[in-house]
């Protein structure tokens, strides 16, 4: 059983939701340069911030995520503000929650955790426990700051999706998940898109939602929400795609996507038993707008193959997720 | 599967390559570097263990890895048996005066602490047989600019796992032109959220998908640059 949360109220009321677009990418647009931390920004330009949150709940969103994906000490080391985790992510989670405050209907702030960039043992250096301890101390600040929900997205390591899952518990959060499947069809840890249910099921009450975020294009986002929807047609799904692939105009990177596009892939995505829908790398307000207005409008139809998918929204980048082949080669004795 | 316990020493020269390569894939450290010791001791020459064993064995690694049978994890677990029966060979090989296929600077660009795919690219490209020069983590465009003027690499290889700092890869290759040096290496680019289109726009030679591919394309542009040389 779920813990009741303002996501799942929101959720039963409504059946689809319309989460938020790019964090980064539309804040490079307002003048943030590359590799400086888009986190910062919570101090040095708050109001762009808000206008970022603003503009999205103004095209139509009904869940919000804050701008807190680097927000833990791993990786607010890079800039010397490691000693200011709890602080940044508050003030993140203030700064959206006042939008959604203010909002004539009901907006839901989830809490963007994202990787730490740190590989678990025995591939790296971090331990399970340090790992928990570095998402706990961010999401604390999410939690004061007021979040509904935390938000770990972008992840590819199972252990490292644990970790953050068991953090928002011992915050006292409900949680949602999603995978970034950009290798081969899966995370580049190897995780498969249908596997993305069981991840955590075992850590609170399991996660309110999984799903897909980033990875490559919209066309690969909606045959690994296939993949999701398709081992468990009852799991509550999010696809958070990017919008398009990325292309360099003169000085400035563009995404491929139009928001006829992907107001078609928020269309597919229904079809497709996706249960919340949003635009991750390039999903700007006017592509939310048009996302908005498709998520009202559409009656759920036939659920799509890849092939209509392909047809409807363009060639994959990557392959489809395949079963994991044994090592076809002739081998001897295994060992170790 | 068998159980039966193979004696890496009572194994002819052709059985215990094999046996290394197939070692090298299930990523067992203590068995590479024991094969390594006992070729060296039946008296092969560092190059050859290095090539034959070790180049060979993570060439099929590599190519599973691009096929999306191998992801990172077991990648990992295979260089790292790799780099250990490297650093057996590193030092023999420099006595030896063993060829090199080129040399690499690689580094992650400024604002960006993901080094995962740059590491590997970096020990695939060791294992391949060239020098690599590895910058780390969040690279500013001057540590670039300085690492290549005093290292002289046939390759500079830049790493981005965020689309907020891949375009930092422009800033970089756009100095380079400023300085005139941009034609004198070779620029690799790669990172999840790149693709083919966008290497060529940061003016980059290659876009690599991944570990295998930047080998691959290091040593087809390398061949490329010095037949266009010696044409010259």
């Amino acid at each position: 059983m779920s813990v009741s949360n303002p996501l799942a109220d929101l959720l039963a009321e409504k059946g689809v939701l319309l989460a938020d677009g790019a964090t980064g990418t539309n804040l490079f647009a307002m003048g943030l340069e590359s590799g400086e931390a888009p986190e910062l920004w919570l101090e040095t330009a708050p109001e762009k911030i808000t206008k970022l949150h603003q503009d999205f709940v103004d095209a139509g969103s009904d869940i919000i995520l804050t701008n807190s994906f680097g927000g833990t000490r791993n990786r607010l080391k890079l800039h010397q503000a490691d000693d200011r985790v709890f602080a940044l992510n508050k003030k993140a989670a203030e700064i959206a929650r006042a939008v959604a405050d203010k909002a004539p209907r009901k907006v839901i702030v989830g809490g963007s955790v994202g990787p730490t960039g740190d590989l678990l043992v025995p591939l790296g250096a971090m331990t399970y426990e340090d790992a928990v301890a570095s998402f706990v101390e961010q999401i604390e600040g999410l939690k004061a700051g007021g979040v509904d929900v935390a938000w770990i997205e972008t992840m590819s390591a199972r252990d490292e999706i644990r970790a953050a899952a068991e953090a928002a518990v011992r915050c006292g959060l409900p949680y949602v998940y999603t995978g970034s499947f950009d290798t081969a069809g899966k995370t580049m840890m190897g995780v498969h898109p249908r596997d993305i249910h069981s991840i955590a099921s075992d850590i609170g009450d399991g996660p309110f939602a999984v799903g897909a975020n980033c990875g490559v294009g919209a066309s690969d986002i909606l045959s690994s929400l296939l993949d999701m929807t398709a081992a468990d047609p009852e799991a509550i799904v999010v696809v958070k795609g990017n919008c398009g692939i990325p292309e360099f105009k003169g000085a400035e990177i563009h995404y491929s996507g139009t928001p006829p596009l992907m107001a078609d892939y928020a269309r597919l995505a229904i079809d497709g038993g996706a249960r919340i829908i949003g635009g991750c790398c390039g999903t700007s307000c006017n592509h939310l707008a048009a996302m908005r207005e498709a998520v009202d409008n559409h009656i759920k139809a036939q659920r799509p193959t890849v092939e209509t998918i392909v047809e409807r929204i363009g060639p994959m980048r990557n392959t489809v997720a395949t079963d994991s082949p044994a090592p076809t080669r002739e081998r001897r004795g295994r060992r170790g | 599967m068998s159980d039966e316990e193979i004696i890496l020493s009572e194994l002819s020269d052709d059985e215990l390559v094999q046996q290394m390569h197939d070692d090298l894939y299930d990523g067992l450290k203590e068995e590479i570097e024991e094969g390594t010791n006992i070729l060296l001791e039946r008296g092969w020459t560092p190059y050859d263990v290095l090539t034959q064993a070790l180049v060979e064995g993570m060439r099929i690694v590599g190519e599973d890895f691009r096929d999306g049978i191998l992801f990172v994890p077991e990648v990992l677990m295979s260089a790292n048996a790799m780099k250990a029966g490297m650093f057996i060979l590193r030092p023999l090989l420099v006595e030896t005066g063993a060829p090199k296929l080129g040399k690499m600077v690689i580094g992650t660009v400024k604002g960006d602490i993901h080094d995962i795919g740059k590491n590997l690219v970096g020990m695939m490209m060791e294992g391949a047989g060239f020098d690599v020069i590895d910058l780390g983590i969040n690279n500013p465009v001057e540590k670039y600019i300085e690492a290549i003027e005093r290292e002289q690499p046939d390759i500079l290889g830049m790493s981005a796992l965020l689309t907020t700092t891949m375009p930092y890869m422009k800033v970089v290759i756009d100095t380079m032109k400023e300085k005139g040096i941009r034609d004198d290496f070779i620029v690799l680019v790669g990172g999840a959220p790149l693709n083919e289109e966008f290497g060529k726009a940061v003016g980059a030679d290659a876009y690599c998908r991944d570990a295998a591919v930047a080998v691959e394309t290091a040593k087809e542009l390398i061949k490329r640059r010095h037949n266009s040389r010696a044409e010259a």
